[in-house]
């Protein structure tokens, strides 16, 4: 699968409490919480990222709180993949979860400017610059959360399980 | 190669002699929570699958603890969703009304979590539980509602880090400030995807409560999951409760650490993290004088009754300043009634301090207590994000409960003998 975009870049530590503040999370419906996505550091995020649609950000991205609300706001926002340094861990589990594309690259991840236009090579694993002309290998996930990417989401896998007894 | 606390706690749930860190195993869950936030998700899930089956409801745990009192239409309905939920399976361990306390000072109380245990939870600060000598950590609603079917979930199993604290602690130094150094110290992704475990002669002399605090606290290291040996401390809190046997690891001596940290506490001061992260610390004795407008003390890191008798020692016969709300969060109905009986409870209100209900509150600036534009917070609670209690212009000054006490006195942060 190909996905192309432009890069929308921020920092550091992206937490979860500013990709969704918890004053939304009495929702649970993606488009209404992809409303509020990342409002307090870019309150032009949401209109950036439908066009935009690929986030690039640097280490920790999603440290927080173990809310599965941020990557559906950040799904929901039109944003098609996100690439970072690196992800934390609970996010980088609800991504796999819900279907979000992520990408770790330390080298994508500072190499990549503000509106690069990308395309990255989910089969292949890699992420390519065309503004820059360069390409960034991604590690590829370990075959059981390849699976999970596969089937849509780790809700599908266990409900081929629970049919399957 | 022998393993640690965390690598035998995984392996025995994994039905396997050994495992190694970065090794994916499928493990059996003896207990998957998750609250009013996270729940609700997972329930739409499981409904929009068409899933009804639920492998053990006295494994899921549900606790309707953060936007309660409801403070809303909507969030009224999400606990509608789960109390129907737990009606539907006999999910016997749903906690709302007036036996729901903050999830993390409540499992435990209640008896729900012994050493061995294998816990995963929809919410971060299911690390907590690893003072119990129990693995335990946070994941999404969308992993619970598979391990509420299945039973078990899969982990990646962490590299082990190894804290170790020494030394003789200063007066108003508690487990909140070896937390708070130590993330400082390795800063907010300094144990990313690991466990932290934290032993020594410092960790064997605190309370139980200050080692909640600081297993609380793994996840803002970027931790998987704290975890320290369950002594005799331990395991006499635990046989008051539990009727579940108890399995007691230790680490070998032959053990793979990432890495030894040792910190001697000798020198340390209580510690301030400043806005926006928990690893801006510095000594409250180092910082200027920050006019504050609220302080908070409560939450799932400070909401337990050695957190009450710490700000009960500081604001005995003293009043709040004018300019300060001070609000109090008793972590659980019990905590409640004991502050109570002890009398605490009066002399927080002669000194013109709130007493909110049970309730994780203003912590996530979801209700009771949310900042406007400009306003400084200090709080006994585990983040200080941009906009984490209220407006975005907000800010959030992490401490422990005497820090907090004392700054409410004065008016600005203060440590209890700068007042």
């Amino acid at each position: 699968m190909i996905i192309s975009g432009k890069a929308l870049k921020y920092g550091d530590n992206i937490d979860t409490d500013v990709i969704i503040p918890a004053c939304y999370l009495t929702s649970t419906d993606p488009a209404e919480l992809a409303q509020h996505c990342l409002e307090g550091l870019d309150p032009t995020f949401s209109e950036k990222a439908s066009s935009a649609g690929i986030l690039v950000a640097g280490k920790n991205f999603g440290c927080g709180s173990s809310r599965e609300h941020a990557p559906l706001a950040i799904k929901a926002s039109g944003v098609k993949a996100v690439i970072a340094a690196s992800f934390a861990r609970i996010f980088y589990r609800n991504a796999i979860n819900i279907g979000l594309p992520i990408l770790e690259s330390e080298e994508a991840a500072e190499k990549i400017k503000e509106g690069d236009q990308l395309e990255i090579d989910l089969d292949k694993g890699e992420i390519k610059d065309l503004t820059s002309g360069e390409t960034f290998p991604v590690n590829p996930f370990p075959p059981f959360l390849q699976e999970i990417i596969e089937r849509g989401g780790l809700m599908n896998l266990v409900k081929e399980r629970v049919e399957s007894h | 190669m022998g393993m640690t606390i965390t690598e035998k706690i995984i392996a025995a749930h994994a039905q396997k002699e050994k495992v190694a860190p970065g090794e994916l195993v499928q493990v059996k869950v003896d207990l998957a929570l998750a609250n009013d936030i996270t729940a609700p998700l997972g329930i739409k899930e499981l409904e929009k699958q068409k899933i009804d089956r639920i492998f053990d409801p006295d494994r899921v745990v549900l606790v309707a603890d953060h936007n309660t009192p409801c403070k809303d239409i909507a969030s009224a309905q999400n606990v509608k969703l789960m109390r129907d939920f737990a009606r539907k399976y006999g999910i016997s361990h749903f906690f709302e009304g007036g036996k729901v306390g903050i999830e993390h000072v409540l499992l435990p109380e209640q008896g729900l979590i012994v050493p061995g245990d294998l816990v995963i939870g929809a919410d971060s600060h299911t690390c907590t539980y690893g003072a119990l000598g129990a693995f335990s950590t946070g994941m999404g609603s969308t992993d619970i509602a598979a391990s509420w079917v299945l039973g078990e979930t899969w982990l990646r199993v962490p590299e082990s880090i190894l804290f170790l604290y020494e030394g003789k602690r200063k007066p108003f130094v508690t487990g909140k400030d070896l937390i708070l150094f130590t993330i400082g110290k390795i800063g907010v992704d300094g144990a990313r995807y690991c466990a932290m475990e934290f032993k020594g002669s410092v960790i064997s002399e605190l309370s139980l409560d200050e080692r909640f605090t600081m297993a609380n606290m793994a996840v803002e290291a970027g931790a998987k999951n704290g975890i320290m040996e369950a002594d005799s401390k331990v395991l006499s809190y635990v046989s008051e409760r539990a009727s579940r046997p108890c399995v007691v690891y230790q680490s070998d001596p032959d053990a793979q650490w990432r890495e030894i940290i040792e910190i001697d506490v000798s020198p340390l001061e209580p510690q301030v993290a400043f806005p926006h992260l928990p690893s801006n610390t510095h000594s409250v004795y180092s910082i200027p004088e920050i006019e504050i407008d609220q302080v908070v003390i409560g939450s799932c890191t400070n909401g337990r009754m050695e957190d009450l008798r710490m700000a009960a020692q500081v604001l005995k016969g003293r009043e709040v300043n004018p300019r300060v709300r001070l609000l109090i969060f008793p972590g659980t109905p019990a905590v409640l009634k004991q502050a109570e009986k002890e009398g605490l409870l009066r002399i927080f209100l002669e000194a013109g301090g709130i007493i909110a209900p049970p309730s994780c509150g203003p912590c996530l600036g979801g209700h009771l207590g949310v900042l406007a534009e400009g306003e400084k917070c200090v709080s006994t609670t585990n983040r200080n994000f941009l906009g984490r209690m209220g407006h975005i212009k907000s800010e959030v000054y992490l401490a422990n409960p005497y820090i907090a006490a004392s700054s409410a006195i004065a008016g600005y942060i203060a440590a209890p003998d700068q007042i």
